[in-house]
């Protein structure tokens, strides 16, 4: 909301403080300031001049010399403004006197921060001493000074210099209303009565401890009755508890006044004509949105409001046709709809040119139900969110009169007397308990009774002495308890001067859940092991399944959509983290970033059934994911294992190469099984899969994924101390030629098996094919460690066992070598 | 016999002295003292002597003895001490060859700034509690007193998947089920994953991260809050900094406030930082509304309570002085590398 101090002090006459001590104060009390703008920035020295003289200047074609009294005295001006040709006289003109400062340059670009300093100086060999100015030297443009031209000097117009009585010399930014400061507020949804000039000058005053003056409304209308010209029918007074409407008859169209056009123009909004301006200006006084239709264009000269029935359509008086349902609500005439109630008018009434008799609506909507048919319609207006708010029943007839007046006083037309005001009925006085000390109670404080209620005073709450009751006035829609009535006293005691204190009574714990301890240790081994950690979306594309070449039937497919996402890009919840690992690995490759490691821990959504009854499954999922020289297979296998060991999972992990991993290259992909659980898979990702991501071909990208919670589930962070034991190991190698596709760990299987209690550890050392090893066969070779924790093995014992191992290996169809 | 004793010592020194490794030293050592060698020998002379002359000839053999052994271990002392300065001289390295890293990974500036809130919050007794994403309607509004058709439904661009189910546009709801759980007193905080409806450039997304607060108990005052909240902006940016509380509004606390920093830059003079105003915004608090607590199962007659709300991305910008949201988003390890 912008508005102009000039606005507010006109209903705060007292008050007088610099622009940043009215921000500073304005947004410790509540009204928060965002910024503000003095509009004669940058504005030194201009006054109002008046042309004496044009003559053509002797050496330059475009640009003629000028004579200019500035009062005391008169100047030499050589201008190159296509508005100003040899001959002219009289005009009267923005002047720059030389030494003075104007905001820009005269076009409309970016304006330099310190403006522009105007110099005297010769122009092609002739004296100029100050400048003329144009509107956007002045730092505007021409949709706030209408009467501007397109190029060239700004010249007064006869109203202007007839309503300020404009002489040469006189000071032109006051002239042009530039002797202000315009405020902008963020006003907070609860407080609807400070959209508007009027609430933010009662907390101003209340603010500055002065005194608020309500614009005097003056009674307007001839000796007509408006009854005798409309009927007014309220068919669903829920959704529409007050309707007010006059009738203003002979519309003479004109300008609006300098002042008026000058208050529209500081609060950003652009002047049009006298019946326009006239209920902008009231929806920025009142906070009150209005809206003027054709009388003779309502058949039957009948306003009715009831609701749209279903699949009605209409055409707003932007000329768009709007789809309506049951519940919005409409204004029509004896026949048909002539606007969407608090939304928009139609196209049908809409005021033109040729208007003769206007109807004014004021009227009060329900909140609720205006915002839900903006919703539907899809049509949010200045007008609408303001209704959505909420608005107090009784500001309509003060803005309608408002309105009616100023038609009078502009002489825009002939307001027929009384208004047809169909209402339920003035809402009954709402009352809160006042209970000092519980406001104390919330605040920490020790305000007295007499401070809180000299505070309801100045905002214009009343006291009801024998209930022990304040009383709310029906602006105040935000004040309902004493939580309420704690804030107002604190407001104007002072966010600021409270002090600060700690919570004391029962100690409490600062813990940790056991899940975000997992989370904690397994962030420890990914970073540990190389991977940063990267944050994703949970959103994206659908189009990620078929990237990931997920079949079409396959579960992954049920994802949550969102039914109003930001695009297709991010309409789904995810079912899978690759995806956006994925992403965040082309992003790096793209930007040949070499040796990227990463990871993710973040949830996958999976719906119980949809469309959605209850809350999905959430389950978080670690993502691994890497390319470049520290990544393979094996590395991404090792930080899975170093996981399940940081967490306590010492039992072996179990790898299955014949998973379901359709993402995954066939011959470098794995389940990791747990314990007899799949607990996520790891391997390298598919060529056609890193294709789609952007990769060429031969790059390769590694991926693992671990479920969290099933790790959580499992996971331990207890430790028993098993003795070191003592006694010496007996160690033997093995080497052995074996089948090429035999994997390793069957081997590793008949090992541990065999080897029994004393088997203390094993690693393979060796393993090779090639040259001098037999066609089709690889050969391995391991180190086997046995220990007895009680003695010392005899090498009989390690013989006997070592066989066992041996003839299990053979049964694998391995040849042993000596 | 005197005179071969000293010429023994002499020879003896001079071969000592000619030794120029622990292996000739060592020759010497077995020529004179080993079981042939000319001093063991002259010992076994001895007993040739007259038994009067024993005594005195004993004496001088074992002073020569000891001469020798002494000169030899100098020297082979100071051979060692020798070879070991050869030996440094040629296994000296370059220490300015590159060092072999681990390359370990690095964490995400907003999990760096969340480990952080944690560490104050928890130092407090704030116990860290999660809530879903994907939430109903009636945690992430009603029960935060914005019931249906409530404007402030729309002031937070609310993703929806169902009529009754959301992407939840705040941690608050987190508030409403701790306080449904009936335990009190409580102080929690509650970090995680918010969506909202912003079109992605540097200063929105449509996904990111906040941190809730609540404390309830009896008697819990606005002042409570805002020594916490004092306490909370000192810890995170620095004694030195100031806070500043200014009237706000949400629906789910009343009275309610935006609490802003002393720029940490400027310390509050003002500059390009914070927009020349000195301050820069960093959360929105309040006392919880009675509302809030009836719902949720809490007499508020009895307990009062607060609760703030923290953007977690804001925080991180801030602190490491980010100027892109975006770079949050977009995982590009060279950004990444940097925390």
């Amino acid at each position: 909301m912008n508005t102009p101090l000039s606005w507010i002090k006109d209903y705060v006459p007292g008050l007088s403080c610099t622009p940043q001590e009215y921000s500073d104060r304005m947004t410790l009390s509540g009204t928060k300031v965002e910024s503000y703008e003095e509009l004669s920035k940058n504005l030194e020295k201009i006054v109002v001049g008046k042309v004496l003289s044009v003559e053509k200047h002797p050496d330059a074609d475009k640009l003629t010399i000028c004579q200019v009294d500035v009062g005391d005295h008169t100047v030499q001006i050589v201008t190159g403004a296509p508005n100003i040709h040899v001959g002219d006289s009289g005009m009267m003109v923005p002047v720059v006197l030389s030494g003075g400062k104007v905001a820009g340059g005269h076009d409309d670009g970016p304006r330099p921060e310190d403006g522009i300093r105007i110099k005297a100086g010769k122009l092609r060999g002739v004296e100029s001493d100050g400048m003329m100015c144009s509107i956007e030297e002045l730092g505007s443009d021409r949709n706030a000074y209408r009467d501007a031209p397109e190029s060239g000097i700004y010249i007064f117009g006869e109203e202007m210099i007839n309503e300020y009585d404009l002489k040469p010399g006189d000071d032109a930014i006051k002239a042009l209303g530039m002797d202000d400061v315009v405020f902008d507020y963020e006003i907070t949804s609860n407080r609807v009565d400070c959209y508007s000039v009027i609430g933010i000058a009662r907390e101003a005053a209340a603010t500055f401890d002065q005194k608020f003056v309500m614009p005097n409304i003056k009674s307007s209308g001839n000796s007509e009755d408006a009854h005798d010209y409309i009927k007014v029918r309220v068919e669903d007074p829920d959704l529409c508890p007050r309707y007010i409407a006059r009738v203003v008859k002979n519309i003479r169209f004109a300008p609006s006044p300098e002042w008026l056009q000058k208050r529209l123009r500081n609060s950003g909004i652009r002047p049009i004509n006298n019946l326009v301006d006239i209920t902008n200006f009231v929806m920025e006084e009142f906070g009150q949105p209005m809206h003027a239709y054709d009388y003779d264009d309502l058949a039957g000269h009948e306003i009715v409001v009831k609701c749209a029935k279903d699949g009605d359509s209409f055409v707003t008086l932007d000329g768009q046709e709007r789809k309506l349902d049951g519940r919005t609500l409409m204004i029509n005439d004896a026949e048909k709809p002539v606007g969407i109630a608090g939304i928009m008018g139609g196209q049908n009434s809409m005021i033109t040119d040729h208007v003769h008799t206007v109807l004014f609506e004021a009227a009060n909507f329900n909140g609720v139900n205006i915002r839900r048919s903006a919703q539907k319609i899809g049509m949010r207006t200045d007008a609408s969110s303001i209704f959505e708010k909420g608005l107090d029943p009784e500001n309509a007839l003060l803005a309608i009169n408002r309105a009616c007046e100023l038609v009078e006083e502009l002489q825009c037309g002939e307001v027929v007397g009384g208004m047809v005001d169909v209402y339920v009925g003035a809402e009954p006085q709402k009352r809160i308990a006042f209970e000092p000390e519980r406001i104390n109670a919330l605040l920490g404080l020790d305000v007295s009774v007499e401070e809180m209620k000299k505070t309801f005073s100045k905002l214009e709450l009343g006291f009801d002495e024998s209930t022990n009751e304040v009383l709310v006035p029906s602006f105040r829609r935000d004040l309902e308890c004493t939580a309420d009535l704690a804030e107002e006293v604190l407001r104007f005691y002072g966010y600021d001067k409270i002090e600060d204190t700690l919570p004391v009574g029962e100690s409490t714990n600062g813990r940790y859940p056991f899940k975000l301890l997992v989370d904690q240790a397994v962030r420890e081994v990914a970073e540990f092991s190389g991977f940063s950690h990267a944050f994703t979306y949970a959103f994206e594309s659908p189009k990620a399944f078929d990237k990931l070449l997920i079949p079409a039937d396959s579960e992954l497919r049920k994802a949550i959509v969102i039914s109003n996402p930001l695009g297709e890009d991010f309409s789904i919840m995810r079912t899978q983290t690759l995806n956006a690992m994925m992403t965040a690995l082309s992003l790096n490759y793209n930007r040949r970033n070499k040796d990227v490691m990463l990871y993710d821990m973040a949830n996958i959504y999976l719906a119980k059934e949809l469309p959605l009854k209850e809350l999905p499954d959430e389950r978080e999922q670690l993502t691994l994911g890497a390319y470049g020289q520290y990544a393979d297979f094996y590395v991404m296998k090792g930080v899975v294992e170093e996981i399940f060991e940081r967490l306590g999972l010492r039992d072996k992990i179990h790898y299955d190469k014949d998973c379901d991993r359709p993402y995954l290259h066939p011959g470098r992909k794995a389940d990791v099984v747990y314990d007899g659980k799949v607990f996520g898979f790891l391997g390298e990702v598919h060529p056609d899969v890193s294709e789609s991501y952007g990769f060429k071909e031969g790059v390769r990208v590694y991926v693992a994924v671990l479920d969290m919670p099933m790790l959580t589930e499992l996971a331990s962070f207890d430790r028993i101390y098993e003795n070191i034991i003592k006694y010496p190991a007996n160690i033997r190698d093995i080497s052995m030629l074996v089948p090429k596709e035999l994997p390793v760990g069957k081997l590793e299987d008949v090992i541990e098996e065999k080897g029994g209690h004393i088997l203390d550890e094993y690693h393979l050392f060796d393993i090779y094919e090639g040259e001098q090893v037999a066609e089709g066969h690889k050969s391995v070779a391991y180190n086997l460690s046995f220990r007895a924790k009680d003695r010392t093995l005899t090498n009989e014992e390690v013989d006997a066992v070592m066989e066992k191992i041996i003839a299990g290996l053979r049964e694998l169809g391995a040849e042993l070598r000596s | 016999m005197n005179e071969q004793l000293k010429k023994i010592t002499e020879e003896a020194l001079s071969r000592i002295a000619s030794c120029g490794t622990q292996a000739e030293l060592n020759e010497v050592r077995v020529a004179y003292l080993g079981k042939k060698g000319e001093i063991t020998q002259l010992m076994k002379g001895m007993k040739d002597l007259a038994p009067e002359e024993r005594p005195a000839f004993g004496q001088m053999v074992n002073d020569l003895r000891t001469k020798v052994e002494s000169a030899i271990d100098e020297a082979a002392a100071a051979i060692k001490r020798k070879d070991r300065e050869k030996r440094f001289k040629e296994e000296e390295i370059d220490v300015t060859l590159p060092a072999k890293k681990m390359h370990i990974g690095h964490g995400h500036p907003c999990q760096r700034a969340l480990d952080e809130l944690e560490r104050i919050f928890t130092g407090m007794g704030y116990e860290v509690v999660e809530g879903p994403e994907i939430e109903y309607q009636e945690y992430n509004f009603t029960k935060l007193n914005i019931p249906e058709g409530h404007p402030a439904r729309d002031e937070q661009d609310t993703f929806y998947i169902t009529d009754q189910i959301l992407l939840r546009s705040q941690t608050s709801p987190v508030q409403a089920r701790t306080m449904e759980k009936g335990k009190l007193p409580i102080r929690m905080i509650s970090p995680g994953r918010v969506f909202r409806s912003d079109s992605i450039d540097a200063t929105h997304s449509p996904s990111f991260h906040q941190v809730e607060g609540l404390a309830v108990d009896k008697h819990i005052t606005m002042t409570d809050l805002k020594g916490t909240l004092t306490e909370f902006a000192k810890e995170l940016f620095g004694p030195d900094t100031r806070t500043r509380f200014r009237p706000h509004h949400f629906n789910f606390t009343e009275p309610s406030a935006e609490m802003d920093v002393s720029c940490f830059k400027c310390h509050g003079k003002g500059c390009r930082f914070c927009k020349g105003e000195g301050w820069i915004e960093i959360l929105g608090c309040g006392m919880v509304h009675p509302n809030v607590l009836e719902m949720c199962g809490i007499d508020s007659r009895e307990y009062t309570g607060f609760a703030f709300g923290v953007g977690l991305e804001r925080i991180a910008l801030l602190k490491y002085e980010i100027d892109d949201m975006r770079l949050l988003y977009e995982n590009d390890q060279r950004f990444l590398d940097q925390f």
